[in-house]
């Protein structure tokens, strides 16, 4: 378990939390430092997007403590982060523009008029230009790829000037180039001093890439680099299946149990041959 | 035109005032309608007039005035509706149902025991345009005053809330407290209606218009205006049909929206098939930029 730093902006002391009564993360501990970024892994179920809810403040706390920049986190006293959903929660049909979608990223700081303040505007343009994404700029949602649809978003994330930024499997049904893409913009913005946490099916493409993983299943599993943390022990217990971890040339790959192939290969292998 | 003279009506005191009165409410519901059909709970419109309609039966026998009786019955109705929605198990339309009918059913029941009042309640279930007093054309005006006023100063938050629910309030939006007003937008709004269009055809003038204004446009703040004077259009006109028809006013609004709506969907295909060489509904050809960008 990684120890702490100097400077946390997330801290998790014992945290149990999920919904409605039920606890879907139990005792969690964990430590994230100002400027780190770290992926989130873990099966369906086992409690990623609530990890991120708990430090949006959008989940019941049940027991323990969710402290984002030193300050209790709860339904109450949400923090000001940034973060992207995942886009398969958004209605695509719903009718808003690029801009209009960025511009909900200062819904509460822009004054009681419903048009934007000039500084939305420039900050919005200046966001658009670096994102690539200023000849979609009138665009509808709908009308865009994966890819710029999740630069959009990031776009509303953005705009409020996040030093922590939440993401909730970015890279999850976009294509490699795009995958690429979007992690090269993380990593600029970690770069800039922007902390980012972000969940991932993704063990090879994505989370064997980043400085840090935290394999969690209702519970934090295992923590540290990739190459620490992605062993056939930590990924059966993460998981709940066997695992294969390939390591070479500085190389961390997983891939899933051959055995359902080789039953299903078995028979055909084994099948005589017809003489013709 | 056809030996007809259009303007006839309005030399007539309770015509005006009642064109004036439907034209309000039909830019009212159309306004508060993009909402309603947004947020996905078409069916609240019908639920709750059914539900102020109990409210305003339970107010006339306990000898409250009608709107501040459905005005309160109206707005518990609306919080109950989005309290019960927000329980998982129970979703928006089983909650609206629940709350509505049984409220409706409270009204028919008090009815069924006092025969006499049956009469007072036939404007409220059908609509009665023609007996449109002072009181009433305030109280539409108040209530589009205030709605415009509400959806001015709230926009932001109320396109964030209605566009995400679940992020809008990560971000900082105080849900409970819009969506209570929204609450309280809506129970004014079937109030203020409800004499003019009648139970039974509130839901379609707060459904009809935003359904015509997104087929027209992918643009949020484009689709509320087009939709409140879609709204108020249709209401102008559909009282001249009313008048020089012969048929009940409420009725000849909605068939209008209903024929106009027609004209929309059809227009919107021909033009996409004539674009694409297929029926697509609502939708739009890339330029040739936006396509290269996306794809090179």
């Amino acid at each position: 378990m990684r120890q702490s730093t100097a400077n946390d902006i997330i801290r998790l002391r014992d945290l149990s939390a999920g919904y409605e009564g039920r606890p879907v993360l139990n005792h969690v501990d964990l430590r994230i430092g100002a400027g780190e970024f770290v992926g989130i892994v873990g099966p369906s179920g086992s409690g990623k997007t609530t990890l991120m809810k708990v430090l949006l403040g959008a989940v019941d706390v049940y027991g323990g403590e969710a402290l984002v920049d030193g300050r209790s986190v709860s339904p109450r006293h949400r923090p000001s982060v940034g973060y992207v959903p995942q886009l398969e929660t958004i209605d695509w049909n719903f009718p808003a523009t690029v801009e209009e979608v960025v511009l909900m990223g200062r819904a509460m700081q822009s004054g009681p008029w419903p048009w934007p303040r000039r500084a939305d505007r420039a900050d919005m343009a200046r966001l658009l230009e670096r994102l690539g994404m200023v000849p979609f700029r009138r665009q509808h949602i709908r009308n865009l790829s994966g890819g710029q649809q999740q630069r959009v978003f990031l776009a509303r994330a953005l705009i409020r000037n996040p030093r922590l930024l939440l993401l909730d499997e970015p890279t999850s049904g976009v294509d490699i180039k795009t995958r690429d893409d979007i992690l090269h913009l993380l990593v600029d913005l970690n770069r800039e001093g922007v902390t980012v946490v972000l969940s991932t099916h993704e063990l090879n493409a994505v989370a064997a890439h980043l400085p840090r993983v935290v394999c969690i299943n209702k519970g934090v599993v295992a923590d540290g680099r990739p190459a620490d943390v992605f062993t056939t022990e930590v990924l059966r217990r993460t998981y709940g299946g066997e695992m294969v971890v390939v390591k070479q040339e500085g190389m961390t790959l997983v891939a899933d149990s051959p055995h359902l192939f080789d039953e299903l290969a078995t028979p055909v292998i084994a099948r005589p041959e017809v003489p013709v | 035109m056809f030996g007809i003279d259009v303007t006839e009506p309005l030399q007539f005191d309770f015509f005006r005032n009642a064109i004036l009165a439907a034209t309000m409410v039909g830019a009212l519901t159309g306004l508060v309608g993009v909402f309603v059909v947004l947020r996905r709970m078409s069916y609240i419109g019908h639920g709750m007039s059914h539900s102020v309609f109990g409210g305003a039966v339970v107010g006339y026998v306990a000898g409250f005035n009608f709107y501040v009786a459905a005005g309160l019955w109206g707005f518990l109705s609306a919080l109950l509706i989005n309290q019960t929605t927000r329980r998982r198990q129970i979703g928006a339309d089983a909650a609206i149902g629940i709350v509505t009918t049984a409220s409706f059913a409270l009204g028919v029941a008090l009815i069924s025991r006092a025969s006499s009042i049956t009469r007072n309640f036939d404007a409220a279930l059908f609509g009665n345009l023609l007996g449109v007093s002072r009181t009433d054309l305030w109280v539409i005006a108040g209530v589009l005053v205030f709605t415009i006023a509400v959806v001015f100063f709230f926009y932001k938050q109320l396109l964030f809330l209605t566009f995400d629910v679940d992020v809008a309030p990560i971000y900082g939006v105080p849900a409970g407290w819009i969506d209570s007003l929204f609450a309280l937008v809506l129970a004014a709004t079937i109030i203020a209606s409800i004499r003019i269009m009648g139970v039974t055809l509130i839901a379609a003038s707060l459904v009809i218009p935003p359904v015509i204004a997104r087929l027209l446009t992918d643009r949020f703040a484009v689709m509320l205006v087009l939709s409140t004077v879609l709204g108020a259009l249709v209401a102008f006109v559909g009282m001249f049909v009313s008048y020089h028809a012969d048929i009940a006013s409420g009725a000849s609004i909605v068939l209008l929206s209903a024929a106009l709506f027609v004209l929309a969907i059809a227009g919107v295909t021909v033009r996409n098939w004539l674009r694409f060489g297929h029926p697509v509904l609502a939708t739009r050809e890339l330029t040739s930029a936006e396509s290269k960008a996306l794809f090179d």
